[in-house]
Order: structure tokens, then sequence, then C-alpha cells
């Protein structure tokens, strides 16, 4: 048995508190397991999901026996605001063949934090793609790295495609200060914006 | 991401769908009882003893246990069925609704307080 289970850290403050999902997504190697880590206050965790080889989400287990599947690992992190309250975070891959992925995790998602890397902004393509099919609000954190270029805002929302009143916020995914500066940005941003008017 | 075929674990003694749809990730899970009946599955009973410290997330008891997601909804139903887990919505209110300006403010405020 795994020695989590008598560290009493793991476990929800108080059985009432509301939990609320928030998506992590973004390109291969942009920061997401990074940011996860670095906001959870629960070791971050891996959750599986079983998809079928042509994509879609497995929701049930009929008819899988013999079939083969593959199994994707999403990182999870958990932060409390309170003890009535705690964000859980969902790190989901940005890759066009896991659109039946999305359209199941974001079901009662609060929103989406999309990291983008300036490096390789066409990398994104795929997961502003994805995005903009949901109907989820989102913010871009740009995960700067030491060698990271450093464009002109507008050229970098016009690369993206972004819509005006989107947040692009700058973020380092291993310095918790600025990874909750983009967390409050989406929020801040969820707020101001009702989600109607977001619709292009 | 790996291939490989769902391990046959998964379909000894009991049902293939969830129960109750409403099971979702983030569904809080309790345990109703500290007493573990005998004729447990191995792997019914270990949602049950991670159970007997605190509540956890449905998602977060397949993380701890090394299971996929949906084969723990399928646990969790039989579990439930018979009496052995409190089961939670993620948010007291229903949890489809779109979120509102009171849990936006306080998120906001949770997380302007951690800055
Ligand atoms: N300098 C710098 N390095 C970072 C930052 N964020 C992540 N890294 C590093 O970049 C690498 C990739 O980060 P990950 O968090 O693993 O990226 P990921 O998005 O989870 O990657 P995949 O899961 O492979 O798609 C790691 O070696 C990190 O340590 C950052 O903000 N600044
Ligand atoms: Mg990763």
């Amino acid at each position: 048995m795994d020695s989590a289970h008598s560290n009493r850290d793991i476990y929800l403050r108080n059985p009432d508190q509301r939990l609320v999902k928030v998506i992590v997504s973004g390109p291969f190697g942009v920061g997401k397991t990074t940011i996860i880590r670095t906001l959870s206050d629960i070791p971050p965790l891996r959750t599986e999901e079983v998809m079928t080889e042509t994509g879609a989400v497995v929701d049930h287990l009929d008819g899988l026996k013999d079939k083969t599947t593959t199994t994707v690992g999403l990182d999870y992190g958990r932060m409390s605001l309170g003890d009535d309250l705690a964000l859980c975070l969902f790190g989901t891959p940005g890759q066009k063949r896991f659109q039946a992925l999305w359209d199941d995790l974001t079901q009662g998602a609060l929103g989406a934090l999309i990291l983008a890397d300036t490096r390789r902004i066409a990398d994104s393509y795929e997961v502003m793609g994805l995005i903009e099919r949901q109907d989820l609000r989102y913010a871009v954190a740009l995960n700067l790295f030491p060698d990271s270029p450093r464009y002109p805002e507008e050229e970098l929302r016009a690369a993206l495609d972004l819509a005006p009143e989107t947040p692009m916020i700058a973020c380092d995914a291993r310095d918790r200060r600025t990874s909750l500066d983009a967390l409050l940005a989406l929020a801040e941003h969820l707020l101001a914006v009702p989600e109607f008017e977001q619709q292009p | 991401m790996s291939r490989r075929l769902i391990p046959a674990y998964l379909w000894t003694g009991g049902r293939t769908h969830p129960s109750r749809n409403v099971l979702d990730r983030l569904t809080v899970l309790r345990a109703a009882t500290d007493h573990l009946p005998s004729d447990l599955t191995s792997s019914g009973r270990s949602v049950l003893e991670i159970l007997q410290h605190g509540a956890l997330p449905l998602a977060e008891v397949a993380a701890h246990l090394e299971m996929p997601v949906i084969f723990v909804k399928v646990l969790v139903s039989d579990l439930f069925d018979q009496g052995l887990l409190i089961v939670r919505a993620p948010a007291p209110v229903e949890s489809d609704a779109k979120p509102d300006q009171q849990l936006l403010e306080r998120v906001i405020r949770g997380l302007r307080a951690l800055q």
C-alpha cells in the first residue's frame, strides 16, 4: 500500500469543501507539469484516463475486454483557498487528438489557463484551436524561459489570434507568485466578462 | 502515454457501468463505515481503506491507487450501492450551473490572500 495513505495532508480540509475545476493546457514541454507542481498544496498527482484507439473517451467498461486502449496521464494538483473552497487543476494535453478528452474534462470547469512558449509560438496553434471550440473562457500565460524572445504584445496576440479582452500575461511556471498572478488574471477575466459577451 | 490492455481484474465480479452518471472526477467520497465487509474485491477494499482517514475527490482516489478514473467510477458506484460510501457532488449547488459572481469573487479573494 502506498505510504501516502497514512499522510493526512492528502485529504480535503473539510468534506464540504467546494471543489472548482480549472484546466491547465498548452503544447509539449511548455511547463504544465511545472506550474501545477508550483501551485498545488497537495503533492501533485497523475490521474489516468482511458481512451480508445480512435480517441473516444471510455466512459464504461463494456466490451473493452481484449480491446487495445490508450491511457493518458493528466497532471493534477489542488490548492485550497480557505477551508470552504479549493481549485482543482487538471493538466490537459494540448493536442488535437485529445479533442474528446477535452470535451469531457471541460464539463463544469470554471475556465482554462493556456500556457504558451514564445520561442515556439506555432506549437500553440493546436491548443488554441481546441480551446476555441470549447464553451470555456481562458487566459494565456506566457511561460518565459531565459532565451525567450520578447515580442511586442500586439504581435503575440495577433499570432495567437486572441480576442482583445483575453488576458495575456507573463509568468515563470517555477515561481509561485507569477503563477498565482496568472490564475488571478483568469479569475478576474471570468468575473469581468460575462459568458454571453465573449462569444464571437 | 502508453498502450495496453485494460487489466483483467477490471472485469471480475462487478458491473461495467457507473450506476450513477452524477459521478464526476471531483465528486467527494467518504467512507460510510469503518467496518469493511469480508466479501469486498481487493480494489473495492483499497478505495474504502484510503477513505478511512478523510474525504477525497474521486480523481484523487484513482491517482493514489494508480487506477484509471473510469474504473474507480464503476467501483464507487458499487460501493455506494452497498451503502459503504457517502458521495457528494463537487459543489454544494448543482455542479453544471454557470459560475456565479459570488464564487468568482470568492476565488479572487482567495488567490489574493495567497499572494
Ligand atoms: N526557465 C524556465 N524553465 C521552465 C519553466 N517552466 C518549466 N520549465 C522547464 O521546462 C521543462 C518542461 O516543463 P514541464 O513542466 O515538464 O512541461 P510540460 O508542459 O508538462 O511538458 P509535457 O508534459 O512533456 O508536455 C522542464 O525541464 C521545466 O523545468 C519556466 O518558467 N522557466
Ligand atoms: Mg508534463
